[in-house]
Parts: C-alpha cells; structure tokens; sequence
C-alpha cells in the first residue's frame, strides 16, 4: 500500500551532517521569516551555512490537476490564489494563452485597463515586499508604512473589480466589467500620494547605514550562475540578467510605453533590493503615462459561451512581480484543457538559495530570503 | 591618511543616515493623531461603506411584490467553478396551459463559494447580484448553506 | 513650594524621636524598601504602556486603548495574566541556576538604584564612589544572563547567552568611558557633587564638543547594554533563537521582561544625571526671570521628565532601525566606539586641565 520511493530510503541525502561536528537544523516550516511554509533543512558548521535543502509541497493544492475539470472561463479564478500578491498578472497570463489558442483580438481599451492593473498589482506587491523585507531584517516600523500605501491600491482594486486580493477580473477577451468612473480619480491622487512616500521609503531603509551593511556582499550571484538556475525577474536583474519579459517579448501595450528596464550588475541582496525600489518607480510612471489615455471602446471582446481552444499546444508568458510566469496549455479540443502548467519563477528563484547561502551567516539567512522574494503558494501550487 | 578620511567619513555617513531615519518616525510619533490609518472596527460599523462593487455574497434580488427574475435556467449552475449552486426546478403550469420549468429551489453553498463573480456574468436576467456583506461566521454549519428565492416569490411576468 | 525633601526630613526626625536609634533604622530600611518595590512595579507598568504607545504612533496606528481609559490598564491585565500563567520547569535543567537567573537580575536592578538621586535631597545612599558603585553592579547583571541561558539545558539558549553576554561586557567599556569624561570634568565620583556641580548650566551645554560625543556614545553603548533594539540579536522575535529566556515562562519571565524595562529607565537616569543635570532645572545664563520659572517646578519632575525623554529615544531607536548582525554589532564597539571614545577622555582632560569649558 505504501510503497517507499528511492528518494525517501536514500538517506544519504537526508538530515545526517556530512562531517563529524556539523549540526542540522529545521527552519519552517512555521516560521515568521519564510513567507508562507517553507521547510528548509540546513547543515551548519558553527555558523557558517554549508547547504541549504529546502523541502517543498506544503501548500501544495493541486491547482494543475483541478483546472483540468474547469473550463476555461472558469480555471482562471484558481490561478488568482498561486501568487496572490500578484493575482491580476497571474490572471492576466492565463486569459492570454487562451486567447492565442481562440486567436481573439483584445479591444485597445481592455488592453490599457489590463496595463494598468498589472503595474498597480506589481506596486502593491513591491510594497508588500518592500515591508516584509525591512521587518525580516529587524526594523519593524516599515510593514505598516507599506501597508497603508497598499491599501490606498486595494481600495481602488475593491472599487473597480470587487474584490482586494483574488480579483478574477481578467477573462478571456478582454475585462470582466468597465472601470469604475472614480477609477481615474482614485489612482491620480495614489500617483501624487505614494510620489512622495516612495523618497521616504528611501531614507527610512536604502540609505539607513545598518540596512546597508546588512545586505550589502550577502548572498551573491553571478550572471551565468543567475541564468543557469533559470531565475527571472528582479532576482535575476540584481545580478546583470536582462529579463524584463516586458521588453523582450512584448505583449498588450507595452511595446509603446516608456520605461526602463532596471539591471544592477552587483549581484549582492543590496542590488536585488535596489532594483525593486527602482522598478517601483518605473511602474508608477507607465500608470502615470496610461491613465489619462484610456481609449474608449468596448472592455470584452464578443466571444462564444462556451470556449474550445482547437488541438495543439499554447504557451504565454507574463512578467509576474517575481519574474516569469508561463502558462502552457494542451488542449485536445474538448471544453476543458487536457494539462496546464504554469512555470512559476519563485520555483528557479529558490533552487539558486542553495548556492547563494553556503558559506554564509544564519543571520544572513534572512536577508537573502528576503531579497529573493518568495511567495511559498507561487512555488508548490 | 586614506584610511582615515574612509574612517570620518563611514561615521559621519552613519550619523547622518541615523538621523535622517529618526526624523521620519519622529514626525509619524509626533503627528500621530492626523497620520493614524487604524479604523476601529466593530464601533464603526454604522459608517462603513462598502463600493457597490464588492462581492460579498450572491443574492436574489426581490422587488415589493416579492418577485424575483430567476427563470430557472441553470446557467449560473453550469458556469459555477466549485458546484456551488444548485437549482431544483418544478414544472408549473401557466394561465394559458402551456407546462414551463419553473425555478423551486436556488440552493447556494456559502461555505464553498469564492466569489468568483462567474455567476452572475453568466445570468441572462439580472437575476442574482452580489451584496456588500463580509461578516459571514456563523456557529452552525447548516446556517451556510442558503436558500436564495424567498418563500412564497415567484417571477416576476415577462422576464425571459 | 513643598518639597520632598522636608517630608522625609520630617518623616526621619519623628520617627528618631519616638523610637530607639536601631528600631527608627530599621523601620527606615522598610520604608525605602517599600519604596524601591513599588517605584520597580510603577515603572513595569508605565514602562511597557509606553512602549507600546509610543511603538504604535511610530507605526501610524493606535496603541493599547480597550482597557480602561485610553488602554491604561493594559499592563495590569497583562501582569494578571502572566501571574497565572504556568511557570513551566523543562525536565533536566539546573533547578538552583535556572530558579536563581531571574532574581539575581531583578536584585542588580534594585541594588543600582541605590545611588541615583531622584530629586532634591532624596536619595538612598550618598556613597562617595557613587558613579563607580553603580557601573561596578551593573556589571553583575551579565552573570545573571549567563546563568539563565546555561541552566536552560537547550543548546540554542546558550548561543543566545553567550552572544548577549560578549555584547554586554563589551559595550560597557565604551560606556564607562564616556562615564569617565564626565567624572573628568566634575572632579569627584559622588552623585550628589555630580549633579551641584550642574548649577550653573547641565554638561551637555557646559562641556560642548567633547560632553556632546560622550553623550552620543553613551547613548548607543546602554542601548546595547540593556539588550534593545537594533542590537538585540540575542532576544530577537523573527531570528533562529529567542534568547536566552526562550525557557522561562509565567512569573520567572515575566522577571526578565521587567528588569528590562527598569535596566532602561536606571541606564536613562544615570544619563541624565550625568549629562542633563540630574534633578537641576533648567537655567540659561543670566535670565534672572526665565531661571526663577524653572525653579518652580519640583525637582522630582525635573528629573523624572528628563530621564523619560531619554527613555523615548531610545524607544525611538528601536522602532527605526534594523538589528545589526553580531559580528557588526562587536565591529562597531571595538572598531568604532572604543577609540572614539579613548580620544574623547584625552580631549576631556585637556579641557579640563586648560578650564576650556563654561
């Protein structure tokens, strides 16, 4: 009945120190520095770190396996809960590959307002981060600071779609419903708000001395190191990875909007870390750019009631908060799909703590962890 | 002599980026009572106001002569991720003899219901909409599962 | 105005009058007594309540305010439940060492108050090496700490203890040193002539450059000394290990959790009396008008009120900035703080000797 796999009677892999002196010890999976349940297993020597095995499939919920029932009008509600911090973007990825697959046109005004909402989403989980970070590291002053700039976004989410953190409001054609008419009003006076916040964040964390010497030559990475974990997003860019998903394959408007895609060639966390700040400045100027220019038009482009994507396979992928999400759908030509998968970037962001963390502090643990932005649920699904 | 200058300076950056810090939190300490965000919940439940927007829960919407717009169709069932709704349907007979399905019972599941907002794209009457209610613990698992059209309501004429 | 000074004369020539010497002494000793447990209860309480106030402000939301009015009785409700809360023993500790660590803290704290003059007159004993008597037993906390995380019999316990301890005989140096300028530029180590010497004027203003980087200094090391943010990697919530208090609960924590507290208040009153002026009220050259306002305030609230805004900058302190790692935390004292605060005392004594300062 329950048949013992290769990797569970290999021990050898298991919690037994390779050297006489070493310790190993449990960190998770309830932790308040992990972000969600992760275990991961470390082997110590005195302080020094020498592997990090992180044990993975504590919130695994199947996700793949149930959107196999669903259709797909409805197997995008789930895909809001795998990275909830960035539920629009993980949205926005599955509507896309469905409409490759039904090769519908997305009317201009729902591609601006799915825009929009992504860089909104991505500035909120910024300041999440942004929060989370600063409290792992010790000050503790900042998370409510993030948060009350986060609830100026998920005031203006819960206007618009109706809900603040799993939005469902992308479908496949375009938006669920119109913009609220205060929509506009409400993210002007964000854009002016959270301006001069974001010079705060600045002096109360970037520039603090301590912060600095916390993660600056903490937990490095080189670029060839960077690409063959296959990290994406800001993890990789702190390291010299030019990976903007945004700028290399572009989708919706992005091709005609200005901004700049942020690389730091240092490698360290402070680099990471730099390169959110500085991406948050950047998504708040293509809100900035769009919100006045919202083409009027229809929000949903006329699709069939019932969807069938046709026999053959279709990949898209989105430029998540955390790096890149694709969604690859097999399609058989029934109503359901026959397999979806979604590459998550927080699974190839981890795999890279392993190499980053040996030779380091325990204390640095922490803020590499940080720096790395894990949402635990984005990795099992 | 380098090794000096690097010296003053790395404490004249850390006074500096302290204090810089300091003033932040000492403006937020001193100002408190213009710059606090905390709304004292259960005391202020008489001002809270929710968008018209929010997905509270599905409801069926009855007007003063206790008729609702819900035909019975089951496309709201049918386009429901999670089963939750289910709709028990009756045969009536009309004023002019004809047998038409009629809607029985709309029996909706709060307890797995995620507000998904799929329902109510999918009603071709306007017959379900969501309501602003968030404060749905209940000691009785029973009490969550719902029952939407009021008893003694029928439709309402000429809805199709 | 009355002064506290004429009630404990008056308290202390009555009861000499009417009971023999030994038996007004004694009743003398539980009178002070008394007065020192209910001054360590009173500054729990307030204490704690301002933590959490002032925390809350920081963090733009409202603190404490249920329980009683504006949240005043927080403390008594959590003091309530710590009472009786189940004060756990883990099997194979060292019963007398781990029983003994939280009341050889609680006793160094009492002991320390012994010099400081809390106003005008009162003050519980006069020794003539006052500012040397209470760094000396103060000192004494750190074995307090030791004990507690070697008798906790969990490996964890003991890495914390062993880092907090490093950290706090280290930080003393750089704190008895800044000590040091002010005994430098006094002349005499009695609390009382320490503080008379401030009549004209505290040392922070008196003794400009030199007195300002003391104080700087001081105020970093005591931080780090009584094991508060952002140099409290030993007790730290969100790191590996909580301390070396992670196996005491109910009372015998509830010990720790005060001596804390009042560690803080006496390191702030011994900053103020060294460098605000103790009990003296504020005087400002020859603004005959302006100093006899200021002496209208009892000398009790000079001092009280000084060493509470001493104690919310330290407050200040921990809600802004991240924790340092132990290793920077050690770099900063020998590396930093050591040597700046060595050349301070020379600077010091140059201006003393030449008489450079006001």
């Amino acid at each position: 009945m329950y048949r013992e796999t290769q990797i569970i009677s290999d021990n050898s892999i298991l919690a037994s120190p390779d050297v006489e002196g070493d310790l190993v010890i449990n960190v998770g999976p309830q932790h308040p520095a992990t972000h969600g349940v992760l275990h991961l297993v470390i082997t110590l020597n005195g302080e020094t770190i020498k592997r990090v095995d992180p044990h993975l499939g504590y919130i695994h919920r199947s996700i793949e396996k149930m959107c196999e029932s669903l259709s797909y009008r409805q197997f995008i509600y789930v895909t809001s809960r795998m990275d909830y911090l960035s539920a629009h973007i993980n949205n926005h990825g599955c509507a896309l590959c469905v409409e490759k697959g039904l090769q519908v046109e997305v009317p201009p005004r729902a591609q601006v307002i799915r825009v929009l909402m992504d860089e909104l989403t991505r500035l909120a989980s910024h300041q999440l981060w942004w929060g989370a970070m600063a409290m792992d590291v010790g000050a503790l002053t900042p998370f409510f600071l993030a948060f009350r700039e986060r609830e100026m976004i998920n005031d203006i989410m819960e206007e618009t779609c109706g809900a603040r953190l799993t939005m469902n409001y992308m479908v496949p054609g375009g938006v669920m419903v119109d913009i609220h008419p205060n929509f506009q009003r409400r993210v002007h006076e964000f854009i002016s708000h959270f301006r001069n916040k974001i010079d705060e964040y600045d002096e109360l964390v970037t520039g603090n001395v301590i912060f600095q010497n916390r993660t600056k030559d903490v937990g490095y990475i080189s670029r060839e190191d960077a690409i063959s974990y296959g990290m994406s997003g800001p993890s990789a860019r702190g390291s010299g990875v030019q990976c903007d998903i945004r700028k290399l394959y572009p989708y919706e408007v992005y091709a005609k909007l200005q901004f700049d895609e942020i690389i730091e060639t240092a490698g360290d966390s402070f680099a990471r870390y730099m390169v959110r700040m500085k991406e948050m400045r950047q998504s708040l100027s293509i809100v900035e750019q769009l919100i006045d220019n919202i083409p009027p038009g229809d929000f949903q482009a006329k699709t069939k009631a019932v969807l069938k994507l046709p026999k053959g396979e279709f990949y898209s992928r989105v430029e998540t908060a955390r790096g890149e999400l694709g969604v690859y759908i097999t399609s058989e030509g029934a109503t359901t799909p026959y397999r979806i998968k979604f590459r998550s970037p927080g699974f190839s962001n981890l795999s890279a703590l392993d190499h980053m963390a040996r030779g380091a502090k325990i204390g640095d643990l922490v803020a590499m962890m940080g720096t790395l932005d894990l949402v635990i649920p984005d990795i099992d699904r | 002599m380098a090794f000096l200058k690097n010296y003053i300076n790395d404490v004249i950056g850390a006074l500096r980026s302290s204090l810089k810090g300091m003033r932040l939190t000492g403006y937020y300490a001193l100002h408190h009572k213009r710059e606090k965000i905390t709304q004292q919940y259960p005391d202020n439940r008489n001002e809270l106001v929710l968008p018209e927007r929010f997905r509270g829960e599905v409801i069926m919407t009855h007007d003063e002569h206790n008729e609702h717009a819900c035909t019975g169709c089951t496309a709201c069932e049918l386009a429901c991720p999670n089963g939750t709704i289910k709709i028990i349907t009756k045969f009536e007979v009309s004023p002019d003899g004809k047998k038409k399905k009629a809607l029985d019972t709309f029996v909706y599941h709060l307890e797995l219901c995620t507000m998904c907002n799929l329902c109510i794209e999918a009603c071709p009457t306007n017959a379900i909409k969501m309501a602003q209610t968030f404060e749905h613990s209940v000691f009785d698992r029973n009490k969550l599962t719902k029952v939407l059209n009021k008893p003694g309501s029928k439709i309402r004429a000429g809805v199709e | 105005m009355w002064s506290l000074e004429n009630i404990s004369h008056s308290i202390d020539n009555w009861l000499y009058n009417t009971f023999d010497p030994t038996v007004a002494m004694l009743v003398e000793f539980l009178v002070v007594a008394f007065c020192v447990i209910g001054l360590f209860a009173m500054l729990g309480l307030v204490l704690i309540m301002m933590e959490r106030k002032v925390s809350a402000w920081m963090q733009v939301r409202l603190g404490p305010n249920r329980v009683g009015p504006g949240g005043m009785f927080q403390t008594v409700a959590d003091t309530l439940k710590l009472i009786v809360k189940e004060g756990m023993t883990p099997l194979n500790v060292d019963k007398f060492l781990f029983n003994l660590a939280p009341f050889i803290v609680m006793i160094v704290s009492m002991v320390v108050m012994a010099p400081l003059m809390f106003a005008k007159g009162i003050q519980i004993w006069d020794i003539n090496i006052g500012i040397l008597f209470i760094t000396a037993v103060s000192s004494v906390s750190v074995i307090g700490i030791l004990m507690a995380g070697w008798a906790s019999n969990n490996k964890y316990s003991l890495l914390g203890a062993m880092r907090s301890g490093a950290q706090i005989v280290s930080y003393e140096l750089s704190a008895g040193l800044s000590v040091l300028s002010i005994v430098v530029l006094t002349g005499s180590l009695r609390i009382s002539d320490i503080v008379n010497s401030q009549s004209n004027g505290w040392w922070i203003f008196k003794g400009h450059i030199p007195a300002v980087v003391a104080f700087v200094i001081f105020i970093i090391a005591v931080t780090a000394e009584t094991n508060r943010a952002p140099f409290d990697l030993a007790e730290a919530e969100s790191e590996l290990t909580a301390g070396f208090h992670t196996e005491y609960s109910g009372m015998k924590f509830a010990l720790f959790f005060l001596a804390e507290y009042v560690n803080v208040f006496i390191v702030c009153a011994i900053g103020a009396t060294l460098f605000l002026g103790g009990w003296m009220p504020l005087h400002i050259g020859n603004w005959t008008a302006f100093n006899h306002i200021m002496d209208y305030v009892p000398t009790f609230l000079w001092f009280f009120g000084k060493t509470f805004f001493l104690i919310f900058v330290i407050m200040w302190f921990r809600w802004t900035f991240p924790r340092l790692r132990i290793d920077q935390l050690l770099n900063l004292e020998w590396k930093y703080l050591l040597p700046i605060s060595m050349l301070n005392l020379l600077f010091v004594t140059v201006i003393t000797i030449l008489k450079w300062h006001f």
